[in-house]
């Protein structure tokens, strides 16, 4: 390299002369321009902005320049690599988000691809009915009691004044505990938990007793000799059958929806008097089909029996009648299930086909 | 009960043009459920038909089919066939030639199950068919499809004079329409036509005559058949008979026909006619709601004895069985057979062979009695034995009714049988008055809710029958006197509260369930109708939510259904042969169970006790319904075996005794709730991904492992062998303390074999209550430490024989309290080992809570690990 030489005329730098200069970052611009890819542009980048590069060579030439040429011509041959860089920068972006989509792009996978590697197991339809109609009693601000399958006779029935000798006794169709005088049968209803609890808790009271029961009917569609029940079982000072209704349709409405219709019908049990039974607008003909088979024409689905507790059985665990009145119901899961998803034979509820319970998720 | 529409039109007054259908409405809005509306859906023609010929043909199906020629009357044989008669194809066998049977021709229509079927002529077995011959359950006359209806049978005794071609509809009472509702066990009285027109007043205010009215009773007299009443024994005080009507009626001629009016109106309430004494005792019964029975005088020797059974009695009951009497059982006995007398029959059960009415009888006596409901419901229990009779003394009948149902009977026999009624009349009577009941009229009111007034409780209680007495209005009538005083009821919840009038209530003798102030509110509230009662959210005083114990297993079944298992239920009976399949030794606990006096099946009486006995079943269903990859779970409770001493049983009404009480707890067997797992197939399913990985018994081990995590229960793995698991395939999971909370691994492969499931099956059963208990309680937090991990990888060799979870113990032990965690990331058996020898390979990470550890440290803290490993497993490290 040749030292700052004060004679020397900048004119005769070729390097530096305006026109080169141009012509230079001209085909740069050109060079950057035609670069298609990220490669592309660092050969274009070496070529017209490395050190070896016409520009950069040129910029080394300025020194050369008598000290009155010097800041001009610095000033033009700035101006140009600042231009070529920015036109790098500017296309390198580009190909980089190109670059970068094109990648993206390849990278992608079919995620219609089944996933269920493992896929998820299902709760069965009827544990999950009844738990979400203990979640409506606990969001009524009852509690949840439970009680034993295998139950003293004196629970099943005597505590609730079924009499030895009533009719009512012998129609329950009760499994029995060997030997016969065990006083030991298979509950035929969640109902002597009402006893249970009033005994050990006393009142006021509010509980609901979701459970499974059993009597001796052989299985077919309509009829299974294990069930379950959710009883209901409210004592407190002032309780009406208003208050046995209300509750009742509360649970209709959350089970089945709003606008159901309900009916309180005249029934007869031993341990509420008085007595009804609820029944539920035929979800099927909604009581407009007289040939409907699901309610035989009625229009009317029994869900369940209800009533005022018999003051027998508040004596019979130490309430005193003259001071509490209370009202119980005893709703069939089985038959909630069939009303709620519209299953019609209920041997698929027992079979224990996978098949049947994936149809539910975690809808119910 | 069967109600024939026209029937209870001659008791009740009905709309003109009333339907069946409306009927069941207007009854089921005071208690009686429809069960089912029979008739008037039998559209005609509807003939008689003379079987001329009947030629059996046998078809290429098996069946043998009767070609039979009918005639149906000249013009009828005409349009359907040719002056001779009809051509029929029949597939029943209960006819022959000469018969006059029913046939819907076509244009006809029948009811079916599935809607209405018209009758067309069609091409059948090679003929062609000009209508069908019927059955009984094929025109909605009943169950019967046994055969077709031959129509001499099916009137009975009526001399029907039928020819070929006559339009059978009214015959058969098609015409007319049966409702059939359920009568509930209070209400005994609606047993009866009478009672049911009495409920349809009540619903819609139409105006009732009682049948009972219209019967003019003649005077009780003296010296009439003798009658004693002679209840040595009575239950819990009350007389087995306390009222005793019998009448003699002679002459009655005994091939005189039932009328066809009463033949029908019996068979549409579901009685066959039998004989003219029988048929009327029924009719009367089915009327009235009274049971009577009639007597062939020619075989009594007087007197008429009511007591209870001596020891060694029997009686011949009708029905051709011979029963050995027991001393509660309540005796209709006469003079006969020697000092002890000879058993009638078994008082409102049934009567003996040896006094039937029979073919030849012409004179009856007869009875019309009043039983104690109780003594009739044990001896009908004890002998099995439901009838007509005890289905109503159960449920009580109305004991004013006798004399009126004697004295019906006694007219009925002597119009229709030309008999002559003995003027005689004995009605032996030790009734006492029925209850009264203290009300408080605001009483139902504060029971249902709905304000009824002082006047509209006193006017529903009269319109059901009940005498009210007003002191504050001075009194209503009263029956007279003539009958001994029951003390009266004490008033109960009544007592004292509410603003209504003090009354006293007597209820009408045809109502004893009508007992104590909710009973009569019933009542108020019924007729009143429950549509008026309205809907209130009573407001709770607010719970404690779910129990722990209820959320757990929530949360069980949750965290089973999320890692692929499905829930199911299955029935909880097994039988003995199922402890044998699952490899349960002589003498195991678990074949100690609780046995069912009436199981659903003599294979299963006993109650499981364990899951892992009926949950392999549904396992096995899937498999067999072409389900190849099948995880499933149960959660419910299984029953140990009773505890020896029996459960008392002290009665209604009262609260026993603390002792008692007890007892009675303590006799009800144990019922723990497990949850079991069952899994056969892939657990990962093969697919596009690759190949599937087949469940193996650490799979099972996960599950339970992973409900015991979700509780936060630290628990010890440890080796063992148990049925019905593989012996070297099973492990125990148990507490720190020992307690165990189940196993888990692959099932024997004999009990897979013995059960029908795929081969490696795998299996776990956990005891929910242990793992209830242990997550009982509030985990207490440890601060998370900040500070960097250090990790240090050591691999040990050891026998084979050493279990992962001893080595890991030692580990453990050996690390102290600087070790976070201890990762097995390789085992190895191979060339460079010997042949007995493993090597385990852990990672193990420290942490201190303070501080950065050093490396000198973390090498201690390794070494003193791997020093313990050597001293209890004798490890090397590699």
């Amino acid at each position: 390299m040749s030292g700052p030489n004060s004679d020397y005329d900048p004119v005769e730098v070729a390097a530096l002369d305006p026109e080169v200069v141009e012509s230079n970052v001209q085909a740069a611009l050109a060079a950057i321009a035609a670069a298609t890819t990220l490669e592309e542009l660092k050969a274009a980048r070496i070529a017209h902005a490395g050190d070896r590069s016409p520009l950069a060579l040129a910029n080394r030439e300025i020194g050369a320049l008598p000290p009155s040429a010097r800041a001009e011509a610095g000033k033009r041959a700035g101006q140009a690599r600042g231009r070529v860089s920015a036109a790098l920068a500017e296309r390198q972006a580009v190909l980089e988000a190109e670059r970068d989509e094109r990648i993206l792009r390849e990278e992608a996978l079919d995620l219609t691809l089944p996933p269920g590697r493992r896929p998820l197991g299902h709760r069965h339809p009827l544990t999950v009915t009844a738990e979400r109609m203990a979640d409506v009693m606990v969001g009524m601000g009852w509690e949840i009691a439970e009680g034993p399958e295998v139950e003293a006779e004196w629970f099943n029935f005597d505590a609730l004044n079924f009499d030895l000798d009533h009719p009512a006794r012998q129609m329950q169709d009760t499994f029995f505990v060997e030997p016969a005088d065990a006083g030991l049968v298979l509950r035929t209803h969640t109902s002597p938990v009402q006893a249970r609890a009033l005994l050990e808790r006393g009142a006021p009271l509010y509980v609901a007793v979701p459970g499974k029961t059993f009597r001796t009917d052989e299985l077919d569609a309509t009829h299974t000799p294990v069930f379950h029940q959710v009883e209901g079982l409210a004592v407190d000072e002032g309780l009406t059958m208003a208050h046995l209704k209300g509750t009742l349709d509360r649970l209709a409405e959350e089970l089945f929806g709003k606008g159901l219709t309900t009916r309180l019908r005249p029934a007869f049990f031993p341990f509420t008097e008085p007595s009804a039974e609820m029944d539920l607008v035929c979800f099927v003909c909604r009581g407009e089909d007289p040939g409907c088979r699901t309610c035989g024409g009625t229009g009317w689905i029994e869900w369940g029996g209800c009533g005022m507790v018999n003051q027998n059985v508040l004596r019979a665990c130490g309430i005193d009648p003259a001071r509490y009145q209370g009202f119980a119901f005893g709703m069939g899961v089985e038959r909630s299930l069939m009303f709620r998803n519209g299953i019609a034979d209920m041997r698929e509820m027992i079979e224990g086909d996978v098949r049947f319970n994936s149809q539910f998720g975690r809808e119910i | 009960m069967r109600v024939p529409v026209d029937w209870l039109g001659d008791y009740v007054e009905l709309p003109a043009g009333v339907t069946g259908a409306r009927i069941a409405a207007d009854l089921v809005r005071v208690g009686l459920e429809e069960e089912g509306l029979h008739g008037g859906d039998v559209t005609g023609p509807l003939v008689a038909g003379r079987v001329l010929e009947a030629t059996p043909e046998s078809q290429k199906n098996g069946k043998t089919i009767n070609w039979c020629h009918v005639d149906v009357g000249p013009r009828l044989n005409a349009a359907h066939g040719s002056e001779a008669g009809i051509g029929i194809v029949c597939g029943a066998h209960n006819f022959a030639a000469g018969d006059l049977v029913a046939v819907i021709l076509p244009g006809g229509v029948l009811p079916t199950p599935h809607g209405p079927m018209p009758i067309s002529a069609r091409k059948t077995y090679g003929h062609r068919s000009a209508g069908m011959i019927c059955s009984a359950r094929e025109l909605g006359l009943g169950d019967d499809h046994e055969g077709i209806i031959v129509l001499d049978e099916h009137l009975g005794s009526v001399d029907h004079g039928l020819r070929p071609g006559d339009d059978l509809i009214p015959v058969l009472g098609l015409d007319r329409e049966v409702v059939e509702v359920n009568v509930t066990p209070d209400r005994g009285y609606c047993f009866s036509v009478r009672g049911i027109a009495r409920e349809y007043s009540h619903s819609t205010g139409a105006a009732f005559h009682d049948p009972a009215a219209a019967v003019k009773v003649a005077d009780a007299t003296t010296g009439g058949f003798a009658v004693e009443l002679a209840d040595d024994a009575p239950l819990r005080g009350t007389p087995g008979c306390d009222r005793f009507v019998a009448r003699v009626v002679r002459g009655i001629d005994p091939a005189a026909p039932t009328p066809a009016w009463m033949a029908t109106r019996l068979r549409e309430a579901g009685m066959r006619p039998i004989s003219l004494a029988v048929d009327v005792s029924n009719y009367v019964m089915l009327g009235l709601g009274q049971p009577t029975h009639a007597y062939d005088l020619a075989t009594l020797t007087g007197p008429i004895v009511v007591r209870r059974a001596r020891p060694g009695e029997r009686l011949t009951t009708l029905d051709d069985v011979t029963r050995a009497l027991h001393p509660e059982d309540l005796l209709i006995t006469d003079g006969g057979a020697g000092e002890q007398g000879r058993v009638l029959g078994i008082a409102g059960v049934m009567g003996g062979a040896s006094s039937e009415v029979s073919a030849a009888t012409t004179d009856v006596l007869i009875e019309a009695a009043h039983f104690d409901p109780r003594t009739v419901a044990r001896s009908s229990r004890r002998h099995r034995l439901s009838t007509e009779a005890s289905k109503r003394f159960e449920r009580g009948v109305d004991p004013a009714l006798p004399a009126v149902a004697a004295q019906l009977m006694v007219d009925l026999l002597v119009e229709l049988g030309g008999g002559t009624a003995d003027p005689e009349s004995t009605d032996t009577d030790i009734r006492t008055e029925g209850p009264t009941i203290a009300l408080d009229t605001s009483l139902p009111g504060r029971y249902i809710g709905v304000d009824y007034s002082h006047e509209r409780v006193v006017e529903v209680l009269e319109l059901i029958g009940c005498e009210v007495e007003d002191p504050a209005s001075g009194g209503s009538g009263r029956r007279p006197g003539l009958l001994r005083r029951a003390p009266e009821r004490p008033g109960r919840l009544e007592d004292g509260a509410g603003t209504g009038h003090a009354v006293t209530v007597r209820p009408p003798s045809w109502r004893p369930d009508l007992q104590d102030g909710p009973d009569l509110v019933e009542e108020v509230a019924r007729i009143d109708g429950y549509d008026a009662i309205p809907s209130i959210v009573p407001a709770a005083p607010g719970g404690r939510g779910l129990t722990h114990g209820q959320r757990v297993r929530r949360r069980v079944a949750d965290v089973l259904a999320g890692q692929g298992l499905h829930e199911v239920l299955t029935y909880p009976f097994v039988g003995p042969d199922r402890f044998t399949e699952l490899g349960l030794p002589a003498g195991d606990e678990r074949r100690y169970a609780v046995r069912l006096a009436n199981p659903l099946s003599d294979e299963a009486p006993l109650m499981r006790t364990q899951l892992l006995q009926t949950l392999p079943e549904a396992l096995r269903r899937n498999i067999a319904r072409g389900q190849r990859d099948v995880a499933l779970y149960e959660l419910g409770t299984i029953t140990r075996p009773t505890r020896g001493a029996a459960a008392p049983v002290p009665g209604v009404g009262a609260l026993p005794a603390p002792q008692t009480l007890a007892a009675i707890r303590e006799a009800v067997p144990e019922q723990p709730w497990h949850v079991a797992m069952v899994a056969a197939g892939q657990v990962e399913h093969a697919g596009w991904w690759g190949p599937g990985h087949a469940v193996q018994a650490g799979d099972a081990v996960a599950w339970a492992q992973s409900l015991c995590d979700l509780l936060a229960v630290p628990v010890t793995r440890t080796m063992t062998e148990r049925a019905p698991w593989h012996p070297g395939r099973c492990v125990q999971l148990a507490l720190p303390d020992g307690d165990v909370v189940g196993w888990a691994g692959e099932l024997h492969p004999k009990v897979v074999q013995a059960l029908g499931l795929p081969e490696r099956s795998v299996a776990a059963e956990l005891d929910l209550e242990v793992l209830i208990r242990a997550s009982d309680r509030r985990v207490l937090a440890t601060p998370i430490s900040t500070h960097p991990a250090a990790t240090s990888d050591v691999a040990l060799v050891v026998s084979r024989s050493v279990r992962f979870a001893d080595l890991e113990a030692s580990l453990r032990a050996g690390a102290g309290q600087l070790l976070e965690s201890i990762l097995l990331f390789d085992v190895y058996h191979g060339d460079q080992l010997a042949e007995d020898e493993q090597s385990l390979a852990f990672r193990m990470t420290f942490r201190a809570p303070d501080r950065t550890l050093r490396t000198e440290e973390v090498n201690a803290a390794r070494d003193a690990a791997v020093a313990r490993a050597r001293a209890d497993h004798g490890a090397v490290q590699r």
